[in-house]
């Protein structure tokens, strides 16, 4: 029963990530005063790259082919066992330690495939992207072992259903600390304003398109689909950790429905207020980037140490 | 009216006879607006030569004076002045190209218009040049090679993503910073200054706004001028201040856009949506004034047609409300500090090379063909900044946006709809004019050649952009590959009109 749960969860997750950056592009169209796209377009345009045959550059290796599908598998993953729709059995078993680690390693085949290209641009993205890497993780893992120290367990879906049981704990300056700390760490890690312009069509400044521009066909789709898939991912993360209600405690049909209709409200309504901030951003410079996320990194380091002075 | 002193020609012999009169020129203060070469047969006055003449300008009071070179057609070797001006050593690789006279002690005698590709010993614009032969297929690439630990290079274009012109940047850097950058442009050559050759001269206008398809009117004013210099045309204050009233209204579309365009390319994209917005606004304004959204069509030599004068009230509008989207823009910390101190482009080194236009201003110069060369009796005050940075650049352009729309204020009122002005009639005998327009990149300059028949014989064009080009790497010294894409827009300049 447990597997199929977390089957059910993760296709949710495959499924509503498309929409996610479609919600984001629609908002901030509109919010721009502009018309722009529907919400469904990015899984138009998935379905469009689906149906052409991919193209590899003539110096590509291994690193290159395997990128899509590692990256894909690493979101497959945590999409499974994260406490997503529930908390209980296989779907919301995963460790924090082992959810960061595994998007890292996503994150790192990217990289490679990037280099593997052999142009300039792949390379270029690839060496911003591990510099970014570097200052981001630490604080992904930090601001969530703040809100471990409680629980008293590195277990996301412990954690999750000790905010879901006793809401006065979800309230306190540890976790305002941590949200400040991950929601950083977040923009980061999806290449988000101001730390990445998804949206831009200047090389030079790229990050995580800069690795992804041979990509094409099937295996581009899969790239998108899976970054989608991990801003959707860390969204719902964000979410769960944060306003954990709604989240599916015991495993049985209502709650679990109760618990699907509450992540896909909070990921879309994340993914609007990303898209909305983003309106009143602009993107930093490059060489500022470290002092951003060495502020992130402060904010969960602060958050650590405020949980175990006020635990 | 304005009245002006007649153009000065002086006859050179020799280099030094020709190094003495620039050295001379430049010291007084004018500046070497054009180079051009004649390539004349038997039915020029002179007989057959290759004739170069050296146009200085100087203002206020506008003064011009041209300095005319002859060299032997079959060997053309002219002397170099590139030890006195960097543009004249641009200027003389471009004729070492395009017709084939071979400067003599040039510091850097390479090619410049021509990419590799082309026929060795085919310079197409001499008279006796033969249809061109067949290009080599393939082009030899050599750049300088930058060595040391960690030196890298990352080659960008000639085909970029989005609507860009073509042109090819070769970055060497180190980590993220820039330690070279060498760009690679004239992949765009049209032969305009060919096609010129041979058509009326009153109806080459049209050829002229298609220069540089966001300067119409900057281009097309300026031949015209040419022409009206050349035929001895006076032209009335009213069909001047309607001209000027077009060239304003020019500058305000195309600073509006490039203001929109660098807060997006910081990913500031609300005021790049909402500059859209107002640049669509002024494209609808423009058909209704001219018939055409880029404002083609409303000048002829002599001539100036104004299907509907705007209201004031809609100019003053615009610029209220492009007014605020600057000063939401350059409250924002992240946007201001993305601008400020990006690519510096010092006072000297702008001055050195020659630059016009908004980045001259921006980095001090103060430079307005408006006020050196002006039309009509209007009162420009040129907008100069002293930071020569991305931030200057945008701020020049938001000022001179706004004082656009003050000098059409003052404009629009004198000004009535309709067909205005007669087109000059036959020369009768070789003629030469000189038109200088301050288009919204910079100082405009088209010398025209007219033949008994009305005819044109050559006419020389030289955009902002030529001259500017050159400063763009000088700019870019020590700043970080991903502020290059905003530099380069901060230049904004012509690929069209500086490849003719």
């Amino acid at each position: 029963m447990s597997w199929v749960v977390a089957v059910a969860q993760m296709l949710l997750v495959a499924v509503l990530a498309p929409f996610t950056i479609g919600v984001t592009k629609a908002v901030r169209a509109r919010l721009e005063g502009r018309a722009g796209g529907r919400f469904g377009q990015p899984w138009r345009d998935l379905r469009k790259l689906l149906r052409k045959p991919p193209i590899s550059p003539a110096d590509a290796g291994m690193f290159f082919l395997a990128a899509p599908p590692v990256l894909m598998a690493t979101s497959l993953i945590v999409a499974f066992t994260a406490p997503f729709v529930t908390t209980v059995g296989v779907g919301g078993s995963a460790d924090l330690i082992v959810v960061v680690g595994v998007l890292l390693l996503g994150t790192v085949a990217l990289a490679l495939a990037g280099l593997d290209t052999g142009t300039a641009f792949g390379g270029m993205g690839s060496s911003r992207e591990m510099a970014i890497a570097a200052l981001v993780e630490p604080t992904l893992l930090l601001s969530v072992f703040a809100l471990s120290t409680r629980v008293g367990t590195t277990s996301l879906g412990r954690i999750v259903e000790a905010g879901a049981s006793d809401p006065a704990r979800v309230f306190t300056p540890t976790s305002l600390l941590a949200l400040a700390a991950l929601g950083i760490a977040v923009l980061a890690e999806t290449g988000r304003i101001p730390v990445d312009n998804p949206s831009t069509h200047l090389e030079l400044t790229m990050v995580h398109e800069a690795m992804t521009l041979e990509y094409a066909g099937r295996d581009l789709a899969q790239v998108e689909w899976a970054s989608a898939m991990r801003l959707t991912i860390l969204l719902g993360l964000l979410g769960n950790l944060f306003v954990p209600w709604g989240v599916a405690t015991e495993l049985s049909p209502g709650w679990l429905a109760f618990g699907a209709v509450a992540l896909v409200v909070k990921v879309l309504g994340l993914a609007a207020l990303l898209a909305a901030g983003e309106v009143f951003l602009a993107k930093l410079r490059l060489f500022r980037m470290p002092e951003l996320l060495a502020g992130s990194f402060a904010l969960a380091l602060l958050a650590v140490l405020a949980s175990t002075i006020l635990a | 009216m304005i009245d002006r002193a007649p153009t000065t020609v002086i006859e050179v012999t020799g280099a030094a006879d020709l190094a003495g009169q620039a050295t001379r020129l430049l010291a007084a203060g004018h500046r070497l607006a054009l180079i051009a070469a004649h390539h004349d047969t038997a039915e020029h006055p002179g007989g057959p030569a290759i004739r170069i003449v050296y146009l200085f300008t100087a203002g206020p009071p506008d003064q011009r004076v041209e300095l005319i070179l002859r060299a032997d057609p079959d060997r053309p070797h002219i002397p170099s002045l590139a030890a006195l001006s960097f543009p004249a050593g641009r200027f003389e690789r471009e004729m070492r190209d395009l017709f084939g006279v071979e400067p003599d002690n040039h510091p850097l005698p390479r090619q410049l218009v021509r990419h590799p590709h082309w026929p060795v010993g085919w310079h197409p614009m001499r008279h006796d040049a033969p249809a061109r032969p067949p290009m080599t297929a393939a082009e030899p690439f050599p750049f300088l090679t930058v060595e040391g630990d960690g030196v890298y290079e990352i080659p960008v274009g000639p085909v970029h993503a989005g609507l860009i012109e073509p042109g090819h940047f070769r970055f060497s850097v180190v980590g993220e910073t820039i330690l070279r950058m060498k760009a690679r442009l004239w992949y765009v050559h049209k032969g305009i200054e060919k096609l010129f050759e041979d058509k009326l001269a009153t109806e080459a206008v049209p050829l002229a706004e298609r220069i540089s398809g966001d300067t119409a009117v900057g281009h097309g004013l300026a031949y015209a001028l040419a022409v009206e210099d050349a035929l001895g045309v006076t032209v009335d204050p009213g069909i001047q201040r309607a001209r000027l009233a077009l060239l304003e209204l020019e500058r305000l579309h195309n600073h509006v856009a490039d203001i929109g365009a660098l807060c997006n390319d910081v990913a500031y994209g609300i005021a790049h949506a909402h500059t859209q917005r107002i640049r669509e606004r002024l494209f609808r304004l423009n058909a209704r004034v001219t018939g055409h959204r880029l404002l083609r069509g409303s000048i002829r030599p002599g001539c100036v047609q104004v299907l509907e004068v705007p209201a004031i009230a809609e100019i003053k509008e615009i610029a209220g409300d492009l007014a605020d989207i600057v000063e939401i823009a350059l409250r924002h910390t992240v946007v201001r500090d993305r601008f400020t101190g990006t690519a510096t482009l010092t006072r000297q080194q702008a001055a050195d090379i020659g630059t016009l236009g908004y980045v001259a201003r921006a980095s001090g110069l103060t430079y307005d063909a408006r006020i050196a060369h002006p039309l009509a009796d209007v009162e420009v005050t040129p907008v100069v900044r002293t930071g020569g940075d991305v931030l200057a650049r945008f701020q020049v352009r938001a000022e001179e946006a706004a004082a656009s729309a003050a000098l059409l204020a003052e404009l629009l009122p004198t000004l009535a709809a309709g067909l205005f002005g007669t087109p000059p009639g036959m020369p009768g005998t070789h003629r030469s004019g000189v038109g200088i327009v301050e288009g919204w990149r910079g100082a405009i300059v088209h010398r025209a050649e007219i033949g008994p028949d009305g005819r044109l014989s050559r006419v020389k064009v030289v955009d902002p952009s030529f001259l500017t080009w050159p400063a763009l790497p000088i700019a870019l010294a020590d700043t970080i590959v991903p502020d290059f894409p905003l530099t380069n827009k901060s230049f904004n300049l012509s690929y069209a009109g500086n490849d003719l």
